[in-house]
């Protein structure tokens, strides 16, 4: 019952402001709605008892990529032209509407095998399991850094002043 | 009514839709990154959902999303060093006037 309620408000919060983002003239704005969204899809993994993404998310997203976004547009103030919308506006919203028509269709008429086991909590030691442990992702926990190492280069690469 | 898989995966698909829009119909070139970060999201909640209710023992989406969420990260850092770098040279970061390379 929490969990619906919870589930629903969040939910509401989510589509709201992903909206915002959108649709909102102000860029500045939108880079608010949009650190506003990502804190209601931490909440929706808490209701999908993903505590640790939870945290990982709220970690990364709100506390890193949010700032970066934010610093990007104070570099690049572009006041008179804001958050306008190019000649593709239709067809990007036919396109987005097919889209989630056809999978609202496919998820409505697909059989899906759903457990009924409760999911395991907390998940932290289960996915230090699944990253580290034997037959786990270790791999690509090794190639992680490597592509983050190239990421810092070429970012500091591209963006220095010559 | 309870929360079941349909209701995870409609909210994902809706974000997707929202941001598949935004990345195609605006401008701004940052506008268009936070468009792709919300796609990113979108199919985070899928991924976990799926994960919760097929297979809850096994927390494989939840490994998955957050390898999403670091390649994430790497992108929108590149992607946002590239838009500093054009406004740099080209005093705009209107998407519709970066158009060297169109036919």
């Amino acid at each position: 019952m929490a969990l619906s309620i919870a589930f629903w408000i969040l939910a509401i919060v989510a589509i709201v402001s992903a909206l915002s983002v959108v649709l909102l003239r102000n860029v500045f704005r939108s880079a608010l709605a949009l650190i506003l969204c990502f804190l209601s899809v931490a909440g929706i993994y808490v209701t999908l008892q993903a505590d640790f993404l939870a945290a990982v998310q709220v970690l990364v997203y709100v506390g890193a990529i949010s700032i970066l976004i934010i610093l990007a547009l104070m570099l690049t103030r572009n006041v008179p032209q804001g958050s306008p919308t190019n000649t593709l506006r239709i067809p990007a919203l036919l396109v987005a509407v097919f889209f989630f028509i056809v999978v609202a269709w496919a998820l409505a008429n697909t059989p899906w095998q759903l457990s009924t086991t409760a999911p395991v909590t907390p998940t932290t030691a289960v996915i230090g399991e699944k990253l580290f442990g034997v037959s786990g992702f270790i791999l690509p926990v090794e190639i992680t850094p490597i592509l983050l190492l190239a990421a810092i280069l070429g970012a500091i690469v591209i963006a220095r002043e010559k | 009514m309870a929360i079941g898989l349909g209701h995870y995966i409609l909210l994902a698909t809706l974000l997707f839709a929202i941001g598949l829009y935004g990345a195609l119909a605006k401008r701004n070139a940052i506008v268009i990154l936070m468009c792709i970060e919300l796609m990113l999201n979108a199919v985070n909640i899928a991924m976990v959902g799926f994960s919760r209710f097929v297979t809850p023992a096994l927390l494989t989406g939840q490994v998955f999303a957050i390898f999403i969420i670091v390649v994430a990260a790497a992108e929108a850092t590149v992607g946002l060093a590239i838009v500093i770098a054009i406004y740099r040279n080209r005093q705009t970061i209107d998407a519709s006037q970066i158009d060297l390379l169109k036919w």
